[in-house]
């Protein structure tokens, strides 16, 4: 076990799985040189070659068509888009050929990718560099989804995204990249080094796609979230004294229904909490499971949490995250509704 | 159907193949090598007249087109026509603009703002190009041409209120710093999505041709950025309907950590791009004001005379950084940028002025001291509005404020979540 960041974690999971099969390629813009933006492949290039690890010129559409033309071949590219706010331009490639190829080609034909990008808010990106764009591919049939919360869950999500059969969008929240983010922004930032989940196994683990964490055990309500939010929902729990179960869902698609029903079904309440906008997000496909599995378990509507339906604002952040304000008042809200 | 009866050359079809991926020059460590930019002497590379046919200048893609030589001198066919008041205007210009970098990227280092890109050594470029220009033309900016607006007389404090995002925002707090839009300026709305206004400068031309109207546009993309589908579907528009549009690539040799390279593979020009389009390409020492002005003038008047889209590539040097979140010595030559053989635009047009007797050296430390004097005092009224994080800011109804002409029920709903 290391000590690691979560960019340090994304970086291991690559170089593990780049070491023990050849047929794992790394690139992206800006990522082979130099290592990254965000510097999760720092070191590859030098480690496995230009063959392995390369710049790729800046077109998403050209990365993710290339990755499904590699992997058709027989590869498995983990490609990296800078900012998940500039997928849109591969978005074609993404939905229409990598998530169908295996259904139209009757097998025939196959798509291992990993498409990483850095996602969410919190760093005064405005809105080009804080999109939460998960929703467009739970949406998707034949896409996985992932969104791990710390370093522990990146290395064996994304090693596990890399040995899939089909295609993974991996989605880094960057505002945790290197500390965990309870959305309080205004106090010191705490490393991974503090967390119990900065402590990663060196070498070779998975964790299954399709299976959630309790973050929190409690038994007053349920608190349906991923990414950054798990650390906010964490910090309310614990600061509001509301006994609130914790769900890190860590996949959304396979999605692990059975922890969320169990859940709900003992506690009777429910929130869904993201980042994203609010209309037509994930939580919409949450509340509504929720409706129809727990219905006669609820005390209560569930409630839904998430970023305004407006695009992200540079000034205003702290306005537009849902933080552990808006989060603290609709969860008291949800334990005094009946 | 028989099948393959062409015999093969078993040796060749034996030989593995081998992946090739560009690598630049030099990297940290090494000497900077420029010996792959060609550099034609100034004055040397001819003048067509605007209606010369795509076919006949197939060749000015892969030159430079100089008009400022190693003495300073004004020299060949493409010495333009401008005075000195206009020359001494250029260099002012120029310099606000380094001035006004330099201040911002401090502010930004105060923690004044979030973040800031700089133009070091690609001034003239913006600000040579906007002389050129007509009132109602309308450029489609990236991120590191705001001579467009300092040279079209943009107020700096208004641009400072935008970087600073407080309560004078002509954005309303909405837009990282430096993401410009000014209409009344023809400078159209920044994305931070590279290349997506490259296309739609195309389609505004088009606008104007429909409706019979006497503006043009100018797209503006990095070299890098050349990359994205959005410039291919530019070029295709732009020349099917001979859209009156100036195609403009600031190749300034880096996209981030990404040598120019990666985006065409080692060979070619980004001018030469439009070739395959039919497109007439032009490629212009980006560091001289002059050339870039009289290329600038050649493709406007093009678009002018109905005689289609001119695709022109600057060719310059990114100098600092990429923007604040960047470190360049780690993927360059520390000291690359002394390495660039086409020098800095200031000192080439400020030696220009001095060789023809227009320009000083007391004039100029005078007027760098002066210009200092205008920035900071601009500097010090935006700061009266506040900055990110303290003073005047934008109100929190400005995040629901503009989505829509119209605010929809759900907007005022979470609108009135906040209290606003
Ligand atoms: C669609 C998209 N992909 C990636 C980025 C991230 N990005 C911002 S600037 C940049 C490099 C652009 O280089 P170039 O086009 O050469 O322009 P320069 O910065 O040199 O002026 C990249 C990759 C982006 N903003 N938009
Ligand atoms: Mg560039």
């Amino acid at each position: 076990m290391s000590r690691m960041t979560m960019i340090e974690a994304i970086r291991s999971a690559m170089d593990v799985s780049m070491g023990r099969d050849d047929n794992v390629v790394v690139y992206g813009e800006d990522v082979g040189f130099f290592g990254g933006v965000f510097r999760c492949t720092h070191g590859l290039q030098q480690k496995y070659g230009v063959n392995r690890c390369f710049d790729a010129p800046i077109s998403e559409l050209g990365i993710v068509g290339t990755a499904v033309g590699m992997a058709a071949y027989g590869l498995r590219p983990c490609v990296e888009i800078q900012f998940a706010d500039y997928m849109y331009p591969a978005y074609d490639q993404i939905v229409s050929e990598a998530a169908r190829l295996r259904y139209r080609s009757a097998g025939d034909f196959t798509c291992p990718i990993v498409i990483r990008m850095p996602t969410g808010g919190g760093i005064f990106g405005g809105q080009t560099h804080s999109q939460s764009p998960e929703a467009l591919f739970t949406h998707v049939s034949g896409l996985k989804t992932v969104v791990p919360s710390n370093p522990y869950d990146a290395k064996g999500l994304l090693i596990a995204a890399i040995e899939d059969p089909d295609p993974v969008i991996f989605l880094e929240p960057k505002r945790l990249y290197n500390g965990p983010f309870d959305g309080h922004h205004d106090r010191p930032v705490t490393p991974w080094s503090k967390h119990e989940l900065g402590e990663v196994p060196d070498g070779h683990f998975a964790l299954p796609l399709g299976k959630a964490a309790i973050r929190r055990a409690g038994s007053a309500c349920t608190i349906v979230t991923y990414g950054t939010m798990v650390h906010v929902a964490e910090a309310v729990a614990q600061e509001s004294g509301i006994d609130a179960e914790v769900i890190d869902l860590r996949t959304l698609v396979p999605l692990d229904l059975e922890t969320i029903v169990a859940s709900v079904s003992k506690t009777g309440r429910c929130m869904v909490l993201h980042e994203a906008t609010l209309t037509s997000g994930f939580g919409a496909e949450l509340a509504a499971l929720v409706q129809e599995h727990c219905f006669y378990h609820l005390e209560a509507p569930v409630v839904r949490v998430a970023g305004w339906d407006t695009p992200y604002p540079h000034a205003q952040e702290w306005a537009y995250f849902p933080g552990p304000d808006r989060v603290g008042r609709a969860l008291a809200e949800l334990m005094e509704s009946r | 159907m028989t099948s393959n009866t062409v015999p093969h050359d078993a040796a060749l079809h034996d030989a593995p193949l081998r992946f090739h991926v560009p690598e630049p020059a030099s990297r940290p460590g090494g000497q900077p090598d420029f010996s792959n930019v060609v550099i034609p002497e100034a004055g040397s590379v001819r003048k067509p007249p605007v209606d010369v046919a795509p076919d006949e200048i197939r060749d000015l893609a892969y030159s430079i087109i100089r008009v400022l030589d190693s003495e300073g001198k004004a020299v060949g066919p493409w010495a333009p026509d401008l005075s000195n008041e206009d020359l001494i205007t250029g260099l002012r210009n120029m310099m606000t603009l380094r001035s006004f970098d330099a201040r911002m990227q401090m502010a930004q280092r105060q923690g004044k703002t979030s973040f800031y890109m700089q133009h070091t050594g690609e001034e003239a470029v913006s600000s040579a190009f906007r002389i050129a220009l007509s009132p109602g033309d309308m450029n489609f900016p990236t991120y590191r041409q705001a001579g467009l607006l300092i040279a079209g007389g943009y107020p700096l404090v208004d641009m400072m209120c935008q970087i600073y995002s407080n309560e004078r925002d002509p954005l309303k707090g909405r837009q990282l710093p430096i993401m410009y839009s000014s209409r009344e300026h023809g400078f159209f709305s920044i994305s931070g999505n590279l290349t997506t206004q490259f296309v739609q400068a195309v389609g505004w031309a088009m606008a104007s041709a429909i409706k019979g109207d006497t503006k043009i546009a100018a797209a503006w993309v990095g070299d890098g950025a050349t990359a994205e589908p959005d410039f291919h579907a530019a070029l295709v528009f732009a020349s099917t309907y001979k859209a009156p549009v100036v195609l403009n690539v600031v190749n300034n040799q880096w996209a981030i950590s990404t040598f120019q390279g990666i985006a065409r593979g080692n060979s070619g020009t980004f001018a030469a791009r439009g070739l395959g389009f039919g497109i007439p390409a032009l490629r212009v020492d980006g560091n001289d004001y002059l050339a870039v002005y009289a290329v600038a003038q050649w493709a406007i008047e093009r678009a002018r005379r109905n005689l289609g889209p001119t695709l022109v590539e600057y060719v310059t040097y990114r100098a600092g950084a990429h923007s604040t979140s960047d470190d360049p010595s780690a993927y360059r030559p520390k000291a690359e940028s002394d390495g660039w053989p086409l020098g800095d635009p200031l000192m080439r047009l400020k030696d220009h002025l001095i060789a023809i007797g227009a320009w000083s050296q007391e004039r100029h430390t005078q007027t760098e001291a002066e210009i200092l004097a205008t920035v900071i005092a601009a500097q010090k009224e935006a700061e009266s509005f506040g900055t990110l994080h303290s003073g005047g800011k934008p109100s929190d109804r400005d995040i629901f404020e503009g989505v829509y002409a119209e605010m929809p029920p759900h907007l005022r709903r979470q609108r009135q979540q906040i209290g606003v």
